[in-house]
């Protein structure tokens, strides 16, 4: 059985830092990798803004947060990762960086660290194939936001190992969060769902059927959902659905996957979402979801 | 806010008590139509151009079927709207308030005014079949009910996942299976219609709850089979 003690997040982005708070809040070591330090810096700016709303919540002592804190540290090294017994990737929906970045770690992890993907739209076997052990290869999707939701999609791929999948179910549950075991399908199972119903809402924006804010309204008060689609999707950031509906689309081929026509242009004028001041709705901060 | 009601009996959405079917007056600008002849009631109108407001309750059909349609120019100050309600679940709160692209702007603000100091929230939507609720959740219960049938989970992991991956109060095939399949049927067979679209189309789970509430239906009316009778 493996024994996990030092946590490694790749990718600092909304959901990397999700998981790393995740992984220092259930008492593991954690280290980020990301090769930009600016992204870095803000998602620290972000979690210690987390922790403080916990803290002021009192979900949390101060001295439980310093101590979390001193625990979760970053790096712009790639070689920094050597350390980790889990590596949890969580950076763009895209097959080549995530080989990339999976190749360099395969040659800087010893060969019983744990490999995971937290990709939401690709498939588990595919990225594995490309990270040099793919039998030592697991799927752990977070949902988002990451530090706030317990479900986490676990999908073991074609040639994963049953120990290796057993190993990193335990550390999922010592993490505080809820595994379920889904199929290496496309989009498993939220997104699946998921992307294509933000798509039709989108579609709906587009078609002129309604503005963003009375879609959202009538989504949260006649079905109770937390958020709207619309809201959501913000959250996520435009680019990232957008990258995520072409993941699904490519392997469903499924008309309501593909990303309308107005994702793209709102991602040529710089309208992201939340990180970006603007997306479907005007955003006077980026500070992070829930505390 | 004063309004006159007329109430043609059998709402969809709406009992009797609903403070908006008993706070009507006797007279005023703006005219209220509730109930399942709403649309032939307002047809039979002698005077509508007396109302600053007239709204219309509507089913399935587009307020155009009531008010007439040209060149994408059509709107006044009459509006529909609709309170959503799914399959045998109690109505929700949510109103969509119909417009047209020329409808009378004080109008829409009106209408929302009235219709939220009556403790709804509003909607404000174009005029197109299945409006924001219908147009966005038939396709994911289709979905739902159609990955079920093919092994994707169980229906309890399906609900699970769905509900504490994204927060939903409840999981799709929970939901269906209580308020009544056999409404959702009949709401995406209506878009299916309108669109031609394969995502409306009513999954094969929801067709047979359909054909057995007609099933039922048909042997309630008939009455137990006769001795003899095949």
């Amino acid at each position: 059985m493996h024994s996990i003690k030092t946590v490694g997040v790749a990718g600092s982005g909304t959901m990397g830092a999700g998981i790393a708070i995740v992984a220092a809040r259930a008492g593991y070591k954690t280290i980020v990798f990301d090769r930009d330090q600016s992204a870095l810096d803000r998602a620290r700016q972000q979690t210690q803004g987390f922790f403080a709303k916990s803290v002021e919540r009192k979900k949390l002592t101060q001295e439980k947060v310093d101590s979390i804190l001193n625990g979760l540290t970053s790096t712009t090294r790639l070689e920094d990762m050597a350390q980790c017994d889990i590596v949890i990737e969580a950076v763009f929906e895209n097959l080549k960086v995530k080989h990339d970045i999976f190749a360099q770690l395969n040659l800087v992890c010893p060969p019983q660290t744990l490999f995971a993907s937290n990709t939401s739209t690709l498939s588990i076997t595919e990225i594995a194939a490309g990270s040099g052990r793919d039998e030592n290869f697991v799927g752990m999707h977070f949902c988002l936001p990451a530090q706030l939701m317990k479900l986490v999609e676990m999908s073991p791929g074609l040639r994963t190992r049953t120990e290796t999948f057993d190993a990193a179910w335990e550390f999922c549950l010592a993490l505080g969060q809820i595994p379920v075991k889904t199929k290496d399908n496309p989009g498993f199972i939220l997104n699946y769902f998921l992307v294509p119903f933000n798509n039709d809402a989108i579609r709906l924006v587009e078609a002129g059927v309604a503005e963003p804010a009375d879609i959202d309204r009538a989504i949260k008060s006649a079905l109770g959902y937390p958020m709207g689609p619309l809201e959501l999707l913000d959250l996520v950031g435009l680019d990232t659905h957008w990258l995520v509906a072409e993941a699904l689309y490519s392997s469903t081929h499924e008309p309501r996957a593909a990303a309308p026509a107005l994702v793209k242009r709102m991602i040529a004028a710089g309208q992201l979402g939340r990180k970006t001041g603007q997306g479907f709705y005007s955003y006077k901060t980026n500070a992070m979801f829930g505390g | 806010m004063q309004y006159e009601i007329i109430n043609t009996g059998g709402s969809p959405a709406f009992e009797d008590s609903h403070a908006l079917l008993t706070q009507g007056q006797a007279k005023a600008s703006t005219l209220v139509i509730v109930g399942n002849q709403a649309g032939l009631a307002f047809r039979q109108l002698s005077q509508p151009q007396r109302y600053t407001l007239i709204l219309i309750e509507l089913g399935l059909e587009c307020l155009g079927t009531h008010t007439g349609e040209s060149r994408g120019q059509e709107g006044s100050q009459i509006l529909g709207f609709s309170r959503f309600r799914l399959g045998e679940a109690p109505s929700t709160n949510l109103v969509e308030l119909v417009r047209q692209p020329q409808s009378v702007e004080s109008a829409i603000l009106t209408a929302k005014a009235l219709l939220e100091a009556k403790g709804l929230q509003v909607s404000v939507c174009a005029d197109f079949a299945g409006r924001i609720l219908n147009r966005l959740i038939r396709p994911y219960y289709n979905g739902a009910l159609t990955r079920l049938d093919e092994g994707l989970a169980s229906a309890d992991d399906l609900d699970m996942t769905l509900k504490l991956g994204l927060g939903y109060p409840e999981g799709p095939i929970t939901l269906l299976e209580r308020t009544g399949l056999q409404h959702h049927f009949k709401a995406t067979q209506a878009l299916f219609e309108a669109y031609g679209q394969s995502a409306y189309a009513p999954a094969r789970r929801a067709r047979v709850a359909y054909e057995r509430a007609q099933f039922a239906s048909l042997s309630a009316s008939e009455g137990p089979p006769k001795k003899g009778q095949s």
